[in-house]
């Protein structure tokens, strides 16, 4: 039994308007009887719809819950995705308000630069590479509108998969010069005033769903069941290789990738 | 050090036969409350003293608890070190004997091997110019202990664990490669089991190498051209069970493997 679009509306305005006055609100599966996933994303394309018509565009997508921690996490099992839009972006070295956000933390990421539309059904791993422009390192700045991070899967997929801001890399790779499955990350925290940072954690691309790569098929496939193609020219953020990293006071998070270079933010 | 030179010997005896026979024991600050960290120590060259006796050879030496959480979940200040006998060696793809083991676990690490001898304060870009080779490598480690009841002075005496290690995949000279940055992917049986990068030890692993040198330089030892450092698990140990294959696969270095049977 599926929601009404009135409710779909309701709710996607509803997290509309908590992120427009950062702030947040109560988690929508323990108030929202009989929601299921496909209401889920309606809910998003209402807060997404919102945004658009608020002036911003569709710069691409993010893919979350993409490692097997995750997916425990938030009691489902396969990934999700949420749209990247233009008030969203920011590029390597770039300062972020806190201010700007309700309770972000940081998570390292590959993102994808398409040269060519990906539209499935049918996609597999050598389309996505022959329609890659570029890799470059990225930092997803998550951020829940839902009180404390209280999230499972359709609190998440509703609140646009808790995508905040994102920060990409200006050095673009070629992907055909990597094992995306096989590139080492790590996280590094540096807080004011300190010259080196300390380091949060390392990873590597085969905890998101085996290679990087292999969530970008998902998406282009997911996407085409709701009849919307990652377009040429949209950045893929492809999810996370390790765990999320809180951000709640000023400081500078660098995540650096073996062979991919770095990406670097500061948060006053 | 708190104990006796006999203790030691007995100690020495004790862990001998539990490696040799896969038998538990309990820790021995169960029996000898006093012992510190260098009667561990003292334990241990006392084992390796009587395997060079034997025959066995000495090929290189390994880092344990290298990451910053377990030095912090220990109490340490600096990693804990055993010796690498050749005989433990196993060839890459090859079977190791569940029955010569008691609950072994695997690590995926980088490791080393020198071109130069290495003694006393050493840096970082020191160590990698005196390195001939990294490669990647699995450590099998198989506490004796019962239970995986142990302390630091315990698990020094018991060579830190020391097992089995396996080494090979495509090595490479390090210059060129940026060894904090090199993704590291452990599997078993083809699951994921572990994903991480070299900076997880200790920041970058020549900083395990610059560690072992300085240790060491204090028991009076330098550590030989040629020698093989295992330099730390960068992922988490997992158990391991007959049948099962592990694979690590590491940025640039390739894949080494082994099978339990």
């Amino acid at each position: 039994m599926s929601l009404d679009l009135s409710d779909t509306n309701r709710y996607g305005d509803e997290l509309y308007a908590a992120l427009v006055d950062r702030r947040t609100v109560p988690n929508l599966r323990d108030r929202v009887p009989g929601l299921q996933l496909e209401d889920a994303y309606r809910i998003q394309s209402r807060m997404v719809q919102r945004r658009l018509d608020a002036g911003e565009t569709i710069v691409g997508k993010k893919v979350g819950a993409t490692s097997v921690a995750v997916q425990n996490l938030l009691g489902l099992y396969e990934p999700d995705f949420g749209q990247l839009l233009s008030g969203m972006q920011y590029l390597d070295g770039d300062t972020i308000e806190l201010s700007s956000l309700i309770q972000p933390r940081a998570e390292g990421e590959v993102a994808f630069v398409l040269k060519a539309d990906l539209a499935g059904p049918g996609i597999t791993a050598i389309d996505v590479l022959r329609a890659t422009d570029y890799v470059v390192p990225c930092f997803e700045i998550v951020d829940s509108r839902i009180d404390n991070w209280d999230i499972k899967v359709f609190d998440t997929v509703a609140d646009n998969a808790s995508c905040g801001v994102f920060v990409v890399g200006t050095e673009p790779k070629d992907p055909l010069e990597l094992d995306l499955a096989l590139v080492g990350m790590t996280i590094d925290v540096r807080k004011p005033g300190d010259t080196v940072g300390e380091l949060f954690a390392t990873g590597a691309g085969a905890a998101v769903k085996g290679s990087p790569v292999n969530s970008v098929v998902w998406l282009a496939n997911m996407l085409a069941e709701m009849g919307t193609p990652c377009r040429a020219g949209e950045v893929i953020l492809s999810g996370s290789l390790t765990v999320m990293a809180w951000v709640k006071e000023p400081q500078t998070i660098t995540v650096e990738f073996g062979g991919l270079g770095s990406c670097t933010v500061t948060f006053v | 050090m708190a104990l006796s030179a006999s203790v030691i010997a007995d100690l020495a005896g004790i862990i001998d036969d539990a490696q040799h026979n896969a038998a538990e024991i309990v820790k021995l600050t169960d029996a000898h409350p006093d012992m510190d960290v260098a009667d561990g120590y003292a334990v241990q060259a006392e084992l390796c003293r009587k395997w060079q006796a034997d025959g066995r050879r000495l090929t290189g030496y390994k880092g344990g608890l290298t990451s910053k959480a377990k030095m912090v979940q220990m109490g340490l200040d600096t990693p804990v070190f055993g010796v690498l006998m050749g005989d433990t060696c196993v060839p890459d793809g090859d079977v190791v004997d569940m029955t010569q083991l008691i609950h072994p676990k695997v690590e995926a690490e980088i490791a080393f091997v020198t071109s130069r001898e290495l003694s006393g304060d050493v840096s970082i870009d020191e160590v990698l110019a005196a390195t001939e080779f990294v490669l990647p490598a699995i450590e099998v480690i198989d506490s004796r202990f019962k239970d995986f009841k142990f302390d630091v002075q315990s698990v020094i005496a018991d060579n830190t664990s020391a097992a089995r290690y396996v080494v090979g995949g495509s090595p490479r000279r390090p210059a060129g490669l940026d060894l904090r940055l090199l993704g590291v992917v452990m599997e078993r049986n083809g699951e994921l089991v572990g994903t991480a990068a070299g900076a997880a030890v200790m920041g970058h692993p020549a900083a395990s190498v610059v560690a072992l040198v300085k240790w060491l330089a204090g028991a009076g030892q330098a550590l030989p051209a040629g020698s093989l450092v295992m330099t730390g698990g960068v992922t988490e140990a997992v158990a391991v069970h007959a049948g099962d294959h592990v694979t690590a696969r590491v940025q640039n270095l390739g894949t080494v493997g082994v099978r339990f049977a």
